[in-house]
């Protein structure tokens, strides 16, 4: 178990960390037909509106109650009334997903009490789902926000439904912040080579992947779990949840539902998606077929061949806890060192990253730490790019947000696949590096004749190292 | 910051909008309202001075989702882009410890960043929690003798526009007016003298060097002899703005909202101003013009119209090749203010007909602009949603719409070629040069060849695609039988007919 050593400055400088809101936010993005409406200044949602644009190139939904002067100091219940209504009025969505922020925690709003007041008031909308949730920007990160809504997601939206009889072919698949588009499809993927139809919450694999639609415009969510579907969550046999920050959601659906539970770090790395395959097909209770048996052979192969880059690498990472745990273990899995692991916040997986220690911090700690501990590859978003250049050690980009970049949003790590990928582009990273920065410097003995011919020939070309 | 001082901010008398009852300090809709707040505002107006440590302070939200996104460029320090903030935890927010962890922070940066000044940016929940910002900069100042300059943004203030006027504010208060400008150096004296050129002192304000744009317009000012003392607050430095106050003339680029700083600098100092823009060949030769003017040197005149003569010739005969591909095509314009007119010019420069442009910001001053440039019946835009804004694309038939990044991917989505505009681009565009880049990249989205596949149904639909741009050209032609409607003829495989591919049957 790593040593967690907590924040000592009192500056953050390039954060790491991305507020809890905002993670809450993209959490609602993975329901089909939403509209996530943030309870706050008009900031609160613009920023996180373009962060969200600038990771997924994709337009996205998301609106603002619109606290100005005047409501932040006389009260700003009436704003989240009028708020639901425009939106109900406007964009008919099935599902309005309400966080709150520091702005309108600090202020004190009753969230839960002001969606009760809007039932009340304007019950023409009752079919439209409203799910508040509490994320002040203060508490947590991305994760831990993105936990809350689905946590809130399933408590408003899934009947007690313990006496239902199950579906056989039918499982829920709780899906944590770390997952990308393409991992849900993933996941997706692997469950139906089992046979089993998964309800996938939050799906940003259908509502986030970047496709294009019939319709050219949609206001609210064009994909994602539909509503009717996380009602049906008490159907399914089985629940299988990824990410330890999803696990209170996870005890919260079992108790509702009362369908068995089955839990996972992450999946990636061969023991990982192991356990995952072993899951499904107990579930299924079908044998794993040779597709995945073949996916999982080449796995093998490509962590036979790739030891030799990996193996004593020295590995600087900096993510939120689910994410920052999975790296570390692939990493130490091929024989690789996590010499500096940074989270953002505490969160339930930091207990179990694979590393001496696990900093509570920003951008700063990371570089600091690499530069000190002789990193010689980083993991990190977008953010952490200046870090490595500094350093002079390449970076694979992974976590929020991926900017300088494109289709890194959608990039599958999960599963023998995604896995062998991941595993693929470390090892070339490790390989280019080395080619251009490790070789040793030649030795000129004195003995031998200096070079006359040939010697300008190569510099010239300016393609041998 | 009162609310009596927000209502003096927002009444700003060199403003056209004043005039009018809309502002553009409008009170914003819950639940149907876009764009920034006060505290995004002041980081726009002032992040790009370099040499700056910014400091968000407040939760994590407003700095973790905004910091190093903004495309503005640096010749030197690169200070402004790391990210700071005082991250407030719930403790420190419960416990009143906001203003201890600020002081605190003012002193990390310093230590580690050696910068010329620190900028604290107040936000909602310290502005609510009352933490003494003004109190904290001041103590901070005179312990450790940089200069600590409170910017007090709260985003519930108002809109973006409040927040640049804040900004530009904070600007005036604190830091102009507070050094001299150093002398310029001896050689370039003589060698402007040996030229019989004068030099003459310059600001340029509201500039903001998005992707380093302004260095195409740059070496012009450069040739003319006029010294930019301060750019407020593209590629700036910290003793550039607190010397502004000694400019013989100012140039607003492209923004009401930081007239508040032109206006008091010709109140206080009495320096004249006028209002211009970078975009188009039109506006950069009028806004050389206009200084040359406002400085009343006649020899800058002669020379200004000679340098102009020579830019305009040498930027025609680079558009000509983009005008011929250019030329008729149709273009929706959904900027504001100022750009609404000024990028409208610069398109038909080009030879493209402009068949609607945003007037969201506009005053009636831009719009009676736009009638001149575009005639009586001129098609103008009000800040319409994603919905509307592409129904009139194709009611108009344009060919490419021209907006913010906002509308990138409304665009995008609906298979509409567009160019981004705003801040966020990744191409200048401004001065001569930037025409030039301006049609390559008009041309590049036009003229794609993705357009006519995305519109395209895939072979095997039978139905017809229901959206798409009617009109446009690159749609692809109805697959139909040239002989007309008859299908042809379907291959029935029978016992007696095998496919040549079949083996051993």
């Amino acid at each position: 178990m790593p040593e967690i050593i907590k924040r000592s400055k009192a500056l953050s400088v390039n954060p790491l960390k991305t507020s809890a809101p905002t993670g809450a936010s993209l959490a609602f993005l993975g329901v089909r037909r939403c509209m996530p409406m943030l309870h706050g200044a008009l900031g609160c949602t613009a920023f996180a509106k373009v962060f969200f644009v600038r990771h997924f190139r994709e337009p996205i939904p998301l609106q603002t109650t619109a606290m100005d002067q005047a409501s932040t100091v006389l009260g700003a219940d009436d704003n989240v009334i009028q708020g639901l209504a425009t939106l109900c009025a406007k964009s008919k969505p099935d599902m309005i997903g309400l966080p709150t922020t520091g702005l309108s925690e600090t202020q004190g709003t009753d969230i839960h009490g002001l969606v009760t007041r809007f039932r009340s008031e304007y019950p023409q909308y009752a079919h439209i789902a409203v799910v508040p949730v509490n994320t002040p920007d203060y508490t947590g990160c991305l994760e831990s926000g993105y936990a809350d809504a689905v946590k809130a997601m399933i408590d408003v939206l899934v009947p007690e439904s313990r006496e239902l009889e199950k579906r056989a072919d039918q499982v829920n698949i709780l899906a944590g912040a770390s997952l990308t588009p393409g991992d849900i499809e993933a996941l997706r993927e692997m469950a139906a080579d089992f046979g089993l139809s998964a309800i996938i919450l939050p799906d940003i694999g259908d509502s986030m992947d970047g496709h294009l639609i019939e319709d050219d415009f949609n206001p609210l969510t064009v994909g994602g779990t539909p509503v009717e579907d996380i009602a049906r969550m008490g159907d399914s046999v089985a629940t299988l949840t990824i990410g330890r920050s999803l696990w209170p959601a996870a005890e919260l659906l079992e108790r509702r539902t009362g369908a068995p539970d089955f839990r996972f770090d992450s999946l990636l790395g061969l023991e990982a998606v192991d356990a995952f395959v072993m899951a499904l097909s107990e579930i299924s209770g079908k044998p794993v077929s040779a597709r995945l048996e073949r996916q999982r052979a080449q796995l093998q192969d490509a962590m036979v061949d790739t030891h030799f880059m990996m193996g004593f690498a020295r590995v600087g990472m900096a993510a939120d806890p689910d994410l920052l745990l999975a790296l570390s273990r692939l990493v130490r899995s091929m024989g690789g060192e996590v010499v500096a692991a940074v989270a953002p916040a505490r969160g339930p997986a930091l207990a179990h990253v694979a590393a001496d220690e696990v900093h509570l911090g920003d951008l700063e700690d990371l570089e600091t730490l690499c530069g000190e501990r002789k990193a010689e590859l980083i993991i990190g978003s977008s953010h952490a790019v200046p870090a490595a250049q500094r350093l002079g050690i390449p970076i694979l980009r992974a976590g929020f947000p991926l900017y300088d970049q494109v289709g890194g949003f959608q990039r599958t790590w999960v599963g023998y696949r995604g896995t062998r990928q991941a595993l693929f582009d470390l090892a070339n990273l490790r390989l280019e590096h080395h080619a251009q920065h490790h070789e040793l410097t030649p030795y000129h003995s004195r003995f031998r004749q200096a070079d006359t011919a040939g010697v300008a020939t190569f510099a010239a070309s300016g393609t041998f190292h | 910051m009162k609310a009596s001082e927000v209502a003096e901010l927002l009444n700003e008398p060199a403003c056209a909008h004043n005039k009018k009852e809309k502002s553009g300090c409008a009170r914003p809709k819950p639940g149907a309202s876009a764009g920034g707040c006060a505290f995004d505002g002041a980081q726009i107006a002032l992040l790009p001075i370099a040499d700056v440590a910014h400091i968000v302070h407040g939760p994590i939200a407003c700095a973790g989702n905004s910091w190093n996104n903004r495309g503005t460029r640096s010749s030197g320090p690169t200070l402004y882009k790391i990210g700071m903030t005082t991250d407030l935890t719930e403790q420190d927010v419960i416990m009143g410890r906001g203003e201890k962890r600020l002081f605190h922070s003012i002193k990390q940066a310093i230590d580690n960043y050696n910068p010329a000044a620190v900028f604290i940016y107040n936000t909602c929940v310290t502005a609510l929690i009352g933490d003494d910002v003004d109190a904290t900069c001041k103590a901070a100042t005179e312990r450790w003798g940089v200069p600590v300059v409170p910017v007090d943004a709260a985003g519930f203030y108002g809109t973006k526009n409040l927040g640049n006027r804040i900004g530009g504010e904070a600007m005036f208060k604190y830091v102009i007016g507070t050094r001299e400008p150093d002398p310029v150096p001896s050689e370039v004296v003589r060698d402007y003298a040996e030229r019989g050129i004068c030099i003459h002192d310059i600001n340029l304000i509201g500039e903001y060097n998005i992707v380093g744009e302004f260095w195409h317009v740059a070496p012009l000012f450069d040739e003319l002899g006029l010294r930019i003392l301060c750019t407020l607050s593209g590629d700036a430095r910290f003793h550039e703005v607190q010397a502004m106050h000694r400019a013989q003339a100012n140039m607003v680029v492209c923004a009401k909202a930081l007239l508040n700083v032109a206006r008091k600098l010709e109140d206080n100092f009495g320096i004249p101003y006028f209002e211009g823009s970078f975009y188009g060949i039109e506006d950069t030769s009028r806004a050389l013009r206009d200084f040359a003017r406002l400085l009343n040197d006649p020899d800058l005149t002669v020379r200004t119209e000679a340098l102009i003569a020579r830019e305009e010739a040498r930027v025609h005969e680079l558009l000509e090749p983009w005008r011929a591909r250019l030329s008729g095509k149709r273009v929706l314009l959904n900027t504001g203010g100022v750009k609404s007119w000024s990028v409208v010019s610069a398109l038909q420069d080009l030879g493209m007909d402009v068949v609607a442009t945003g007037t969201g910001k506009s005053t009636e001053e831009d719009k009676a602009r736009i009638r001149e440039l575009m005639g009586e019946d001129a098609k103008m835009l009000k800040g319409e949603g994603a919905r509307e804004l592409l129904d009139t694309c194709y009611e108009l038939g344009a060919d490419i719409m021209i907006a913010g990044g906002r509308s990138l991917y409304t665009a995008l989505k609906a298979r509409m070629p567009f160019l981004d505009s705003n801040q966020e681009r990744e191409f200048a565009y401004a001065g001569y040069t930037g025409m030039v880049e301006l049609a390559r990249q008009i041309a590049l989205s036009l003229e794609s060849p993705v357009w006519a596949q995305v519109r395209a149904d895939a072979p095997w639909a039978s139905q017809k695609r229901v959206t798409g741009v009617a009109h446009c050209a690159l749609e692809p032609e109805d697959v139909t039988d040239e002989e007309g409607d008859k299908a042809p003829e379907p291959v029935i495989l029978t016992a007696d007919f095998l496919p040549p591919f079949a083996v051993g049957a």
